[in-house]
Order: structure tokens, then sequence, then C-alpha cells
């Protein structure tokens, strides 16, 4: 008999089974996914995702006997009551005895599969084909985040970085090249002397002596460690990515927003948000909200509470500028920007925007994108309706700005298409 | 069961345990080894492959479930499916994972986890490397169709050989045969034929000649229908069409071996594919008729094991109790009104056949006497059971063995379903008339011909379109169930590259019900 202990043997072998699977499901699991994330919270970036896709597309068949019809017999243990000939009444699919039950259970397996993708399974099967604009902060400024990364090594530097192995590593070739004796050999001469003298062979012990004499004297001319052989780790001083980000939500909650296009707004933060976590190692989200006036607040409350008045945008714009000058330093921080809003503005206010935009944000920002959500019947059957006003405003901006895009969307449904279309892998100028 | 079944003597423990405490280790797991082989070979009398026991990680056990407990197995992404949802139940908490996965192979590979506690991994290894182990050596069904000692070396060929194809001729065309063989498993086994042992020389030496004779040979049963120099003659008379049939063996029931000797578009490779999973799937065929029997056998093997290291004092009461806790649980059997009734638990009346047939051999009364006089009171029990477990499968086993006071014991009844009717009817419960009927019912719910699809090649229209045509004997009015008849015929004509065809007939009276179609390829 053998014992085999198979733990340490790698693990995830179905890993490559796993994949294969996804990749084959691809299109419904995506489809799924759009669906699940209707269901999060902007903040809960981090986990798995429990997905269940419906069976079309992975189904294995086989020749299997139709569930109904013709004449079938059971035989069932436990009987309480039943004599010969008692007639029972036809269990109701999914009630009542086993078979009925079981029956019910295949079928619902059969409709749909459920089962947990890992964080990066989901967030790659997501972002399959997008890409972020910009990905890395171009310009630096010099004082911002600098970080020593190793460079080699030099021939001078502190005690603290003496790189030992390769100081000894030299020492050792450079006393093998000069055939430098090493203590063990002077010690063998000695004893050669002792050994002579003992004996009393003069001859020899003279000989002995001088070659001690001249191994000792060689020993102390070519030292162990030469100046010659110290190395020292070298550092070089290297801009550090920037891997932070800062994405802002701007959102018009006036009067005229209603729940549904809130809804819309919603998922498409989320989209970004998600998409974000992706990408940086650290995010902040910052949430603006504004009516004729702007005021940072926390989710629940930019989601979920309804304020009146009229709407002026460029106050949200400013108080973002507020914060990106307060908080978050432009050099240090990747800043995003999504503005949702139906598109109504106080009809002064449009130039003010613009300025703001175009001086300030745009270029301070690795991305701004505009959404205009709107029930609008005439949006969904393509036809265009007439420009709001924030959209007139920022159609005249766009077109010199890169980092800056606009996109209409009614329904849940364009939400995604409309994200993907912005980050899509080349990534054609917004109209 | 309980535990006032124990013998008074078995609470009187002596002599030194082989194990105080729950925690497992290598050298408690080799002292319980041997304690257990002493029993089972010398009191048992069981015959067993040498034992090899390799421990696991859960998650290891996970990555075993979803290559259906082979420990090489090819890469399709079906396995990765049956991983995903089995990782996400088991996550979730729905699912508990089995102490074991059992090979049948020489030597017989058991894998236990490694979270098990000492007691369990005794009950364990009586289990799995004595109980099943035996019964894979000895159970006829095994010794006929499957060569323990061939397995694995057959199942790394098979996974190199997929791994190559998918090199050469990219992944998407091996999946696309694979999915069309897998969705015929079931039916690429022969029933009553003796399949040749596996051998690997011999596996790669028959792929080589394959390729010769394909390289230098046509297959004549084509010859007829395309060279005859004129015209493909229409009307070949009736003796030329019996010829013909007669050359191609039909009718044939293995539809995935017809496949691959007279698929006429296939590739030398592809055949190979389709082989491979019909290899499997016959591997597996004897494990599908021997359910009820083989965790009868290990769990009445482990029952009477872990007893008798009780009474010769080698396992503490403590030890006992927490596997008697896990062995009810395992062969606990929910009436059929439970909704935790999902069939009858194959551990629950195996192992209470097992436990009877002990019984009918030791202290039969006159009922028993009557009803197995060839055995009762022979005094013989394991002889009588290692008998029972070499010689039958599930329904001959049940056929033969299931005996009136077990019927009463589990309240069998059977009830018909007749379509077009109102209501449900009883037509047989545990009483002096309703024996032999629940009996031969029972019997027949368990023989694999019946409760799969009962399908053959009838014929292939060899003067027209080269049509393959399948027929499905309807018996007891019972159809296919029409998507995934669907599904799998799209498949076939994937392999097939011409037409489908398949008709449903009356068993009885052969007229054709139902006809499905599937035109051919390109």
């Amino acid at each position: 008999m053998n014992i085999i202990d198979r733990r340490p043997n790698p693990k995830g072998k179905s890993l490559a089974n796993r994949q294969r699977f996804i990749e084959r499901a691809k299109d419904e699991v995506k489809r799924s996914l759009v669906d699940a994330l209707k269901r999060r919270k902007l903040g809960e970036g981090e986990g798995g995702e429990k997905i269940t896709i419906p069976m079309r597309g992975i189904q294995e068949p086989s020749f299997q006997h139709a569930r109904r019809g013709g004449s079938r017999d059971y035989v069932l243990p436990g009987n309480k009551h039943y004599v010969v000939g008692d007639k029972i009444e036809r269990p109701k699919s999914g009630q009542g005895d086993g078979r009925g039950k079981a029956g019910n259970k295949d079928s619902g397996e059969q409709d749909s599969f459920e089962f947990v993708l890992s964080k990066e399974e989901f967030l790659d099967l997501f972002f399959d084909d997008l890409e972020l604009p910009a990905l890395v902060k171009t310009k630096l400024k010099e004082t911002e985040a600098m970080q020593l990364t190793r460079a080699g090594y030099a021939i001078d530097g502190t005690p603290a970085n003496l790189n030992l192995r390769r100081t000894m590593r030299n020492s050792l070739a450079r006393r093998i090249s000069l055939n430098r004796p090493s203590p063990r050999q002077i010690e063998a001469l000695l004893r050669q002397l002792e050994f002579a003298r003992a004996a009393d062979d003069f001859e020899s012990a003279a000989q002995s002596q001088h070659d001690l004499q001249s191994a000792q004297l060689r020993a102390k001319r070519f030292a162990f460690i030469d100046p010659l052989d110290v190395r020292y780790n070298r550092f070089e001083r290297m801009p550090k990515p920037v891997t932070q980000a800062v994405m802002f939500c701007l959102m018009d909650v006036s009067g005229s927003m209603t729940e549904a296009m809130k809804d819309l707004a919603k998922r498409f933060f989320l989209l970004l948000h998600v998409f974000l976590t992706q990408r940086y190692k650290h995010l902040d989200i910052v949430f603006i909200r504004h009516t004729s006036n702007a005021e940072e607040v926390d989710e629940e409350t930019f989601f979920h509470s309804r304020e009146t008045g009229g709407t002026i945008v460029s106050t949200a714009l400013e108080e973002m500028l507020r914060i990106v000058r307060d908080r978050y330093p432009p050099g240090a921080w990747n800043i995003y920007a999504a503005q949702a809003s139906d598109g109504d503005n106080f009809s002064e206010d449009g130039e003010r925007c613009a300025q703001l935009l175009a001086n300030d944000l745009l270029p301070m920002s690795q991305y701004f994108a505009y959404i205009e959500v709107g029930a609008d019947a005439t949006l969904r059957h393509g036809f265009p309706s007439p420009p709001t006003d924030l959209w007139r405003t920022y159609a005249e901006i766009a077109p010199a700005h890169a980092n800056f895009a606009m996109r209409r969307a009614a329904e849940p449904s364009q939400i995604f298409p409309v994200f993907h279309e912005l980050f899509a892998k080349r990534r054609e100028r917004a109209a | 069961m309980s535990i006032a079944n124990l013998e008074p003597a078995a609470l009187i423990a002596t002599g030194s345990k082989l194990f105080d405490d729950s925690e497992w280790d290598f050298d408690k797991l080799r002292r319980a080894y041997d304690a257990i082989a002493e029993i089972a070979h010398g009191e048992l009398g069981l015959d067993t492959y040498p034992n090899q026991i390799e421990v696991i990680t859960s998650e290891q056990m996970l990555d075993a479930y979803a290559s259906i407990g082979l420990p090489l197995m090819y890469r399709h992404w079906s396995f990765g499916k049956r991983f995903a949802r089995e990782d996400a139940l088991y996550r979730r908490g729905l699912m508990g994972l089995a102490y074991e996965i059992v090979i049948n192979s020489n030597p017989c590979i058991s894998y236990i986890m490694e979270e098990n506690s000492m007691p369990m991994q005794t009950l364990v290894v009586a289990h799995a490397a004595f109980g099943h182990n035996h019964f894979f050596k000895n159970n006829y069904l095994f010794r006929q169709w499957t060569d323990a000692g061939g397995i694995l070396d057959y199942l790394a060929f098979a996974r190199d050989f997929i791994a190559h194809a998918e090199e050469r001729y990219g992944v998407e065309a091996v999946e696309k045969v694979m999915d069309a063989a897998h969705a015929l498993m079931d039916h690429g086994v022969h029933r009553y034929a003796k399949p040749p042992k596996l051998n690997l020389a011999e596996e790669t030496q028959r792929q080589e000649d394959r390729r010769v004779h394909f390289e230098t040979h046509y297959d004549d049963v084509w010859h007829t229908t395309m060279f005859t120099g004129e015209k493909p003659d229409r009307d070949i008379d009736a003796a030329k069409h019996a010829e013909i049939r007669k050359h191609l063996r039909l009718p044939e029931e293995n539809i995935l071996y017809f496949i691959e000797k007279r698929a006429p578009r296939l590739e030398p490779w592809q055949r190979e594919l389709v082989r491979i999973v019909r290899h499997i799937s016959q591997y597996f065929y004897p494990q599908k008729q021997t359910k009820l029997m083989n965790e009868g056998c290990a769990t009445f093997v482990h029952y009477t094991i872990v007893n008798r290291l009780h009474e010769k004092g080698l396992i503490s009461d403590g030890a006992l109790l927490e596997i008697l806790h896990s062995h009810t649980g395992v062969v606990f059997q929910p009436d059929y009104d439970d909704p935790r009734y999902n069939g009858i638990n194959p551990y629950a009346l195996g192992f209470a056949m097992m436990r009877d047939i002990k019984r009918i051999c030791v202290e039969p009364t006159d009922e028993d006497r009557e009803w197995f006089p060839e055995f009762a009171g022979n005094n013989d029990p394991y002889g009588t059971l290692r008998h029972a477990w070499a010689n039958y499968r599930d329904e001959s086993f049940i056929l033969q063995y299931l005996s009136p006071r077990l019927m009463r014991e589990f309240r069998l009844f059977r009830i018909m379903d007749e379509e077009n009717t109102e209501a449900l009817e009883v037509e047989a419960i545990h009483d002096a008339r309703g024996f032999r009927e629940i009996r031969a019912a029972l019997s027949r719910h368990y023989d694999l011909a019946r409760h799969e699809p009962d399908i053959q090649v009838k014929d292939v229209d060899l003067a027209g379109d080269r049509c393959l045509i399948l027929t499905h004997a309807v018996h007891d009015g019972i159809m296919l169930d029409e998507g995934q008849c669907g599904a799998v015929l799209k498949h076939i004509a994937e392999l097939w590259r011409y037409g489908v065809r398949l008709e449903e007939t009356d068993a009885l009276t052969d007229k054709v019900i139902k006809t499905y179609e599937e035109p051919a390829r390109r």
C-alpha cells in the first residue's frame, strides 16, 4: 500500500477548462453581467460576481426520454396508507410526490446556469475591448511622486548601499587570478615547516621556510578586499506613475430629472467606476449634485434625494474645480469626470460653462464624459430631437478637445453601448 | 440503524487504540490501514487490487469532480462548466464534497480529503480502498468490460492525442467533434459484445495502421454508390441492399462506433477523437449498471469493518459514534412524500440488501427459507455476499435478492401513470400479492437498456443521399425529448456530414410515430 501526499500538487487543474467554458459562454456571460451590474452599489467594486446565464449555447444535449406521455410506472418507498387500486391525483408539477419535484428541479437546471466569476474574470470580460484614454499622465511636475529605482551597480556610494555579493565576487576573481594564497595554503606550509624541523631535515625546512615567507608576502601584498572590488547598489530617481485616480460624478438633480433618468445616470457612473477600479490601485469618488447651486454629497443623497430649483450647470463645474484645487492636485491624481444631465440649463449660463470646461477643467482632466439622459421618445427611434441647451454648448467645444466626449442615452439598454462606444479601442471623436 | 446494534462485548474495549484524537497523520493512517486490511482480507475474505491512497485538498477534490473523477483528463469546456457549477454550489455551502473518490484502476487509487478527521479517514479507507476496490476487481461486468491495468495509460494517451490535435487542427475544430461525440456518449457502448482490452502500444500502432490504410485504400462500401461505372443506380435491388447492410453490420446500437468506422467524410484524427470518447464511455458503463451494488458493497464493508475495529478495541466509542453518525446520513432514505425525496438512495437500498442477505444466511425466517432456499441459513454470509458481488448487476441483483421483509421495511409500492387517465393508480403494495410485482418492476428501473432510450442505426441510404437513418424503439409510448433530440441530431450531422433522420417507431407494431430530419451539412 502506498500513501501519497498530493496536496502540494499544483491546484487549479480545471482552470484551463474553466477558461474554455467562459470563452464559450462569453456572450451570455456579458449580457448577464450587465444585469448583475444594475444591482450593484457604486462603491462595491470588490469580489467576484455571481452570474446566472441561460443554458443556450452551453447545453450538452443527449438523447433523453420526454418527461411526459406514455405509460410509466414508479416504485416508491414509504407507503403510508395506499392499497392496491387506490387512485392518486396527478401531482401538479413541482408539488406533490417526489417525482414531480425531481422533474421540476431538472427543468429548472436546464433553463439557467449559475456560477461565480472571479473578480479578474469579471473585469476582463466586461471591459474586454475597452481601453482608458490617456492612461498615464503625460506631464508630471518634478516635485511630485518620485521614487528610487534600482539601476545597476556603481563603484562609489554610501556604505549602506554596499553590495556585498558583487564585492565578494570581484574579490574572489581577483584573488584567484593573482594567485593569492588562501589561509589554508599558508597553514599547510606552516605544518610542512614544523614537520621538516621535527624530522631535522634542514634542507626541506629551508625550502619550506622560503615558500612560507613568499606566500605570506603575497598574501600581504594582495589585499583580501581591494577598493577595486567594491561595488555599490545604484539607484535612480524615477518619476512614479500616478496610480491614483479620482472620479467626479456630476449630476443635475433638479425637478426635471426623473427617477428613470437618474437611474440611467447611475448606471453610467457605475460602469465608469468599475472600469476605473480595474485600472487604478486607488480610486476616490466625489459626488457633486447641482440645481441652481452645487454641493458635494454622499452616494445615498446623490442618487436618492430630490431637490427643487432651477438649473445652473456652471455651479457644479465650479464646485469640481474647487475640490480639485483643494484636494486633488492634478499632478498626483488622474482626474475623470462624468456628467449626467437632461440637458436643461439656464440659458445665460452656457457661456460660463463652456469657458470653465475649455479653460480649466479639460486641461487638467484625463477624460470628461457628458452623458445626456432623456426619456425622449424620438431619441429611441433615432430621429434627431432638437438639441438641448447644454448639448449645444458642449457641442461647440467638443471638437477642440480629444479628452471630451458626449453621448445620449434614453433607456437602460443603451447605457452599456454608449459606454462601450466612449471607451472602445480606436475611439472615434465625439460628435 | 443505531448503536443499539452493537454487541455488548464491543463496549468492553481493550488493548491500545489505533488513534486517540481526531487529527490524522500518515502514521495513524498506515496503522489504521493495516488493521482494516487484516479484517477485510482475513475475516471478510475480500480480494483487492493493491491500494494507493492519495491525500488531496478540497480544491483538488473539486478539480477531480469536474473531470468526472478521473485523474487525467483531456481538456474540454464542459468540464469547466461542471467545475464552475460545483465551485459555486460548494462555496455557497449548498453541497458538501464527497469524502473520497475511488478509481477503478490497478493499483486502485483512492483520493481522500485532508479535511477529514481520523475516524472519517478510517471510514473512507474501509469504504473505498476495500469495499469499492473488491467490487471493481471481482464483479463480472468490470472484469469483462474494463481493464483496470490499462486505463491510466489510455487516459494519458487520450489527453496527449487531443492536445496534439488541438495544436495541429485548432481548438475549435477539435471541440466540434468532441461536443458531438459527447452528445452520443450514452450511445457509444457495446452492450453485448466484449470489447478488446485497451493497450497503449496497440492503440498507438492501430492509429498508425489506420493512417496507412487510409492512404492506400478507399472504403468499399462507398464504392458501390459512387463509382459503379455509370450513373448512380437509384434502384439497387433488395438483395444487394441486404448484402451491404450485412457488410455494415446493421442494425448497430453503438452509434459512436458506427460513426467512427463508417462516417464517410471524417478525417482519421477525427475518428480517433470519436474513439476516445467511446472508450471512456465504455469504461464507465459498468459503473452505471452497478451503482446500487457497488455502493451497497462498499457501505456494508465499511460498516462491518469499523464495528469489528471497535469490537477489537482498536477504536474508541467516540470515533465509532462519529463514523456511525456520518454513515447514518449516507444511508438515509426519505419517504416519497418527503421534500428531500429524490429517488431511491442507492446507498440506503444497497446497504440494506447486503445486511439483509447476511441476516438471511445467519438467522433466516420461514419466509426467507421459502424465498431464498439456495442460501437461507447457510451460515456463510460473506461467501454468499462475495458471490452476489461478483456475478450480478443492479437489475439482476434486485430481481434475485430483494426480500419481502425489506420491501415491507421500505414500504415499497408501485404506481402506474397512464397517459390520458385522470389519476395515478396504485398497482401493488408490500403485501403477499405485490412482492413479486414490485421486485420485478424495481429491477426493471435499474435496467439501463430500458432507462436510456433504445436508439439504433437502422440504415444508410446508400442509393440516395447517404442519409443516416436511426430508429428509436418506443416502449410504453414514451417518446424522446424533442428539444434535446433535435440538438443531438445536429451533432450527429456534424460527424456524418450528410443528412440524418431519426424515426420513432413503436416497439410492438413497428409503426413510425414521429420523424426528425436533419439536413446535410454544407
